[in-house]
């Protein structure tokens, strides 16, 4: 028999505050009858608005207490609608869902990699990193305003990237994590693809093992729909296997992940 | 009050059932209910052979629905064989196996293949929009239809029902050809072939340019598609496209439809089809109703 879960849940909002161009921290009251998320999973977020069913994935960025922090930035009409969310109010929440990170292992150095909103789970992951023994840097890239920097510096030495040169580092996170000499022990990544495709050459050539957090497009969240797939190395005619997002990762392996 | 239901010889303790593809073989539903309290379990498109599905984005939303490429990944028949029968034969459901093929051949071996296993039903998917070749073509010609069911009918040991796809001008020809072949039941709709263009990239957002659109938003089309069918044809009808709640399944119950399936509805909440159940149970006891099958095509 497996684990009764709470299905479709109201949670109650406790904040919801821009704390960047576009970008917003939704606090959640974390409801007792849901699984305890980890590092590196995803809650599913739902619109009242009928006519936009599917769901939202976004990372968990942290959890303190009974508290949820998320971040999201505002891109279409879904997180537009959270956007304007009060104080007080309900949000619909599936989840959590997915492996998350895996901390495994003994503790040393860790990199942590992001870029965008990619940034809101190394909150969580480094909270539990430094808890189990490790320290680390975080090297994180931004267009060109960054944010989370004073949560993650509670765990972390963190190295901002910003493509416009605004804040910190003019350029990549790539291109940063070679300016400053930085390695480690382990590595972990979330951001946007082709930087994920830069992170694991990077990691590749330094030999230093990384694990990769993917976003694909979601029809249900909890392994349903095989919608959500990615191209992972398999030994097989083609070479690869579809694996999905959401159940088997968001976070893979990154020497088997194979960027299109 | 009776929710039992009968599909060509075979009892379904209630007219809930899954839409096949949206609810895996029911291992991904456990922790949000009991497969039990399901009249039937329609599992994923199986084929001869592992299929690999098409490249991602496979997903994309509309307005009140949704638009899919899967392309019927699926780990074979063998696997399924071997892992889902008897897994699924711990519940008390009935089992149904959506099928799948390129060619004529490809069907009749998965059916050859589950001839002598322990499952209830088998649902021919000649309607899926979403591989290249075979699939929706047979679908949407009543002698190629024909000529597949009739193929499938003479090696399945199980009562046969035929999925049909709404991309056609006539529903009813394929309905009255499909009976006329051999078939034992008929469902639809499967889904409406659509696309969404990402109008900044002016790129298609699917990777194939096209999927099956699917949601409460096909659900008018499903009704009038069901009523259209039951019309036509003498065989148990089971209805589905869109539905969401116990009164949308009442509107395919009234239209002509034995039972029902919950598709896209169960992606976006895993307990759909205990509500969609207990909406129905609901309306009965409301407009005191006795027996479902009261109201199976009662629509004046
Ligand atoms: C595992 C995972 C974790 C994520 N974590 C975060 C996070 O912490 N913060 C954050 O801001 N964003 C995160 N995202 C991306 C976020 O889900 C999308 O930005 C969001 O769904 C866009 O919704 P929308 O209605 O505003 O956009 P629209 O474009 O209107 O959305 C239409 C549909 O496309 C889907 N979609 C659009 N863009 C994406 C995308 N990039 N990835 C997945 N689905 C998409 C939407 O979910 C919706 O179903 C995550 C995605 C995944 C897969
Ligand atoms: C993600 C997805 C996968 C599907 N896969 C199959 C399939 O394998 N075989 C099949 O006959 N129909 C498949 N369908 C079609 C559904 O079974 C159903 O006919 C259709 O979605 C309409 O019902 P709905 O609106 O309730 O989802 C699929 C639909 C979706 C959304
Ligand atoms: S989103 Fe449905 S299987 Fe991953």
């Amino acid at each position: 028999m497996v684990e009764r879960r709470a299905g479709r849940t109201a949670c109650k909002i406790l904040q919801n505050r821009q704390i960047a161009d576009g970008i917003f921290e939704l606090v959640l009251q974390w409801p007792k009858i849901l699984q305890r998320p980890t590092a590196g999973q995803f809650v599913n977020l739902y619109c009242t608005n009928q006519d936009r069913l599917l769901p939202r994935p976004i990372s968990v960025c942290e959890i303190d207490g009974d508290k949820l922090h998320l971040v999201y930035a505002v891109l279409g009409r879904g997180t537009a609608e959270f956007a304007t969310l009060q104080t007080g109010g309900v949000i619909d929440l599936l989840g959590p869902f997915g492996n998350g990170f895996s901390l495994a292992g003994k503790p040393g150095r860790a990199l942590l990699v992001s870029g965008g909103v990619g940034t809101p789970p190394m909150v969580e992951l480094a909270k539990q990193l430094q808890a189990r023994g490790w320290s680390m840097d975080v090297v994180c890239g931004f267009r060109s305003q960054s944010y989370l920097i004073e949560q993650l510096s509670r765990y972390a030495d963190v190295h901002i990237a910003t493509d416009s040169g605004a804040e910190g580092f003019s350029g990549n996170v790539i291109e940063l994590l070679d300016q400053e000499t930085l390695s480690g022990d382990a590595l972990f990544a979330c951001g946007p693809g082709p930087m994920l495709k830069g992170v694991q050459a990077w990691a590749k050539t330094k030999g230093i093992p990384a694990q990769l957090s993917l976003e694909e497009r979601m029809g249900c969240g909890f392994g349903a729909c095989v919608g959500c797939v990615t191209k992972i190395a398999a030994d097989n005619e083609s070479g690869f296997i579809y694996k999905k997002v959401c159940k088997d990762g968001p976070v893979f392996p990154a020497a088997e992940v194979l960027f299109q | 009050m009776k929710l039992a239901v009968n599909i060509a010889g075979v009892e379904l303790k209630n007219p809930v059932m899954t839409a096949s593809g949206t609810f895996g073989s029911g291992r991904d539903f456990e922790p949000w209910i009991d497969l039990n309290r399901l009249g039937c379990v329609v599992v994923k498109g199986v084929a001869a052979t592992p299929w690999e599905g098409n490249p991602p984005p496979r997903i994309v939303e509309t307005w009140g629905g949704m638009i899919n490429s899967v392309g019927l990944q699926n780990p074979g028949v063998e696997y399924f064989i071997a892992e889902d029968i008897p897994w699924l034969r711990q519940f008390d459901t009935r089992i149904c196996v959506n099928i799948v093929g390129r060619t004529v051949s490809e069907y009749v071996a998965v059916a050859e293949r589950l001839a002598s296993e322990d499952v209830d039903l088998l649902e021919l998917n000649i309607s899926c929009p979403n591989i290249k070749e075979g699939g929706v073509a047979f679908g949407v010609q009543a002698e190629a239809a024909a000529a597949v069911t009739s193929a499938v009918k003479k090696v399945a040991r199980q009562p046969l029902i035929v999925k049909l796809s709404p991309n056609v001008s006539d529903i009813a020809e394929i309905a009255r050809a499909v009976e006329g072949a051999g078939a034992d039941a008929i469902s639809l709709i499967n889904t409406l072939l659509g696309s969404r263009i990402d109008i900044r990239k002016r790129k298609f957002i699917l990777s194939m340019k096209h999927g099956g659109l699917s949601g409460p938003a096909i659900k008018p089309v499903a009704v009038r598609m069901v009523w259209q069918v039951a019309q036509a044809v003498k065989l148990p009808v089971i209805g589905m496209g869109g539905i969401m709640t116990g009164e949308d399944a009442i509107e395919f119950i009234l239209a002509g439809a034995t039972a029902i399936a919950v598709g896209t509805a169960s992606l976006l909440n895993p307990e759909a089809t205990m509500q969609v159940l207990e909406g129905m149970e609901r309306y009965m006891r409301e407009t005191g109703v006795e027996d479902i099958a009261e109201l199976v095509g009662s629509v004046k």
